[in-house]
């Protein structure tokens, strides 16, 4: 990826509203707050102990020995460069439990990937895994307005997917009550909503705009709903998402990040200044990198994570490369953490699509859709190569906000959205207006981009 | 004497057309008139029924996105130069016309023009002002 695109992109985070809070700002873990210098110390303690564990899987073994890594050549935090790099593949060359650095009767848990790209992953957890991520789950949650006195409705899919069991032993761990709603049956969830009166809601960010349009069109006004706070994750959303969610709703949603091949949720979460999500260093070291030179990027600028994690017992996993795209914020935040913050998620580096040599990232098209006034969130990027040259197309939904009787005001609101694109991706896209509700919802990830190139012959 | 449009986005695929007007007549409403304004990619339906609150309930709860203006008809001689005459006038009004559409009521020997203006107050105030019969709901029905 070419570091043009990442400049173009302004750090989601960086700037306003410096000084409030929107909720009262609590720390579950002390960890949370611990001296920079005295951190940097556990982190090369708990490193070299990973290798030592990392050591006891064939995978590592061999790159070990051939590498001469041993825990004690780990002199400071920067030797870390030296260490591999896992990927996705190397999960899958030792599919199922290859990576895993304990007896098999010690794994309390076993959870997978979603298998959005490919076949799934398999993670496993000892019961002391279980415990600190309950604990890392607490303390974003914490920092997101979570006390003990509320109920929450968990509409995340429970089962092989981390979200559900993850959110739900960190609910557990703060002791508020849980609804363990699941994913899905939406008629459902509003029920649950209208009759149980949860003050929090965690679900991905699409299903919970999906669940306000489920309530407009049975007459609910969502904003007479208990619902006060959301924790989103498990997809990628913008700002401007937040805020029209924010506005339909009357929630406040909090941004949360983790993936299951490092643990789950967990990894980060925002707290109540809500300027990025704070990365939970005491157990995870984060690198940012440029995704081709794999080199690290400037603070600020957009690159790759790769995660180290420092406590895993079950699957030590070193330098991961998660393929999401971020950008590090390195300065102390008013909430009182000591942590470094990253910002949204705001693309893969494997959903990057090049169009005519140009990098493009699906957020960047759903931000300059969102930046035109009037236009739901509700989107679809089709590319394909009729001919020699890449063309994309951009259906958008018509909504009641937008729509005119006269034509001239129809062709004016696509060019207008035509030119957002223009200046958001430097592309021109055929934009296409359509019906209402003809583009599908989804519970769990959306379908955002089809690249029929892939079909072609 | 304005009268209330319903529009409608529809886009420009088999079928689109007729899903609204099979609700319309399954909920017993009639069409007065309408007309189509197409591109390639979609249309706007501007329709004129009985009873228009009813037709926009029935139509929003389908799904559809539908837009409510208020339009200017005027009752004209079915001959040449009917629709002339009336222009005339609105262009020496300096009122702008955002679109028209006509049709012929009742078999009879009268025309309907329906104007959609900028400023629909000004203009029917110029019309009655020069003797055009500008009708309502009511008559129109």
């Amino acid at each position: 990826m070419s570091n043009r695109v990442l400049r173009q992109n302004r750090c989601a985070f960086s700037g306003v509203n410096m000084s409030s809070f929107v909720v009262e700002n609590r720390i579950w873990d002390p960890a949370e707050l611990m001296q920079r210098q005295e951190r940097a110390a556990l982190q090369l303690e708990r490193l070299r102990e990973t290798v030592a564990r990392a050591a006891r899987v064939p995978f590592y073994q061999k790159i070990f020995e051939k590498d001469g890594i041993t825990p004690e050549k780990l002199k400071t935090l920067d030797d870390l460069r030296r260490l591999p790099f896992t990927t996705k593949d190397d999960m899958r060359d030792n599919y199922p439990l290859g990576l895993c650095a304990v007896p098999r009767a010690e794994l309390a848990r076993i959870h997978g990937s979603s298998g959005t790209t490919g076949v799934p992953t398999f993670v496993g957890y000892t019961k002391n895994d279980l415990k600190i991520w309950a604990n890392l789950c607490a303390r974003f949650l914490v920092a997101g307005g979570l006390r003990p006195e509320h109920t929450v409705q968990v509409a995340f899919g429970y089962g092989l997917f981390t979200g559900g069991f993850g959110l739900h032993y960190g609910i557990e761990e703060v002791g508020a009550a849980i609804i363990p709603a699941a994913s899905g049956n939406t008629p459902r969830q509003i029920m649950l909503m209208r009759d149980l009166e949860p003050d929090v809601l965690i679900c991905t960010p699409s299903y919970a705009l999906n669940v306000a349009e489920v309530m407009h069109s049975m007459g609910l006004d969502p904003h007479g709903m208990s619902v006060k706070y959301a924790h989103f994750g498990g997809e990628m959303w913008t700002e401007d998402l937040r805020v029209e969610i924010e506005n339909q709703t009357g929630i406040l949603a909090f941004n949360n990040y983790g993936l299951s091949e490092i643990i789950g949720p967990g990894v980060s979460g925002e707290c109540a200044v809500r300027e990025g999500m704070h990365l939970q260093e005491d157990h995870f070291l984060v690198e940012c990198l440029d995704p081709e030179t794999l080199e690290p990027v400037e603070d600020y600028a957009y690159g790759e994570l790769v995660i180290t994690a420092l406590t895993r017992e079950a699957m030590p996993m070193i330098r991961y490369r998660t393929r999401d795209i971020a950008a590090m914020d390195p300065c102390l935040c008013e909430c009182g953490r000591t942590t470094r913050r990253m910002s949204r998620v705001m693309g893969r580096s494997d959903d990057m699509l090049i169009i005519r040599g140009v990098n493009v990232f699906p957020s960047q098209i759903e931000e300059a859709l969102l930046a035109v006034e009037g236009t739901a969130p509700h989107y679809l990027i089709e590319v394909d190569r009729p001919g020699a040259l890449d063309e994309v197309s951009v259906k958008v939904e018509v909504n009641p906000g937008f729509f005119s009787d006269k034509m001239s005001e129809m062709q004016d609101l696509r060019d207008r959205i035509d030119r957002k694109i223009q200046g958001y991706t430097g592309l021109h896209a055929r934009v296409e207006l359509v019906a209402p509700k003809t583009i599908e919802r989804s519970a769990g990830k959306a379908v955002r981009v089809i690249d029929h190139r892939l079909t072609r012959k | 004497m304005k009268i209330h449009q319903l529009s409608m986005f529809l886009e420009n695929k088999p079928g689109r057309l007729s899903e609204p007007c099979r609700l319309l007549a399954d909920a017993g409403i009639s069409i007065v008139t309408l007309s189509l304004a197409d591109t390639q990619q979609f249309g706007i339906m501007r329709l004129i029924v009985h009873d228009w609150e009813k037709a926009r309930k029935v139509l929003e709860s389908a799904g559809c996105v539908v837009n409510v203006t208020e339009v200017v008809a005027t009752e004209v001689d079915d001959q040449p130069g009917g629709l002339a005459k009336i222009l005339e006038v609105i262009e020496q009004a300096k009122v702008n016309i955002e679109y028209m559409y006509a049709f012929t009521f009742r078999s009879g020997d009268k025309a309907v023009l329906v104007f959609r203006f900028n400023d629909p107050d000004a203009a029917v105030e110029v019309l009655k002002a020069k003797g055009i019969n500008v009708i309502g709901n009511v008559e129109l029905y």
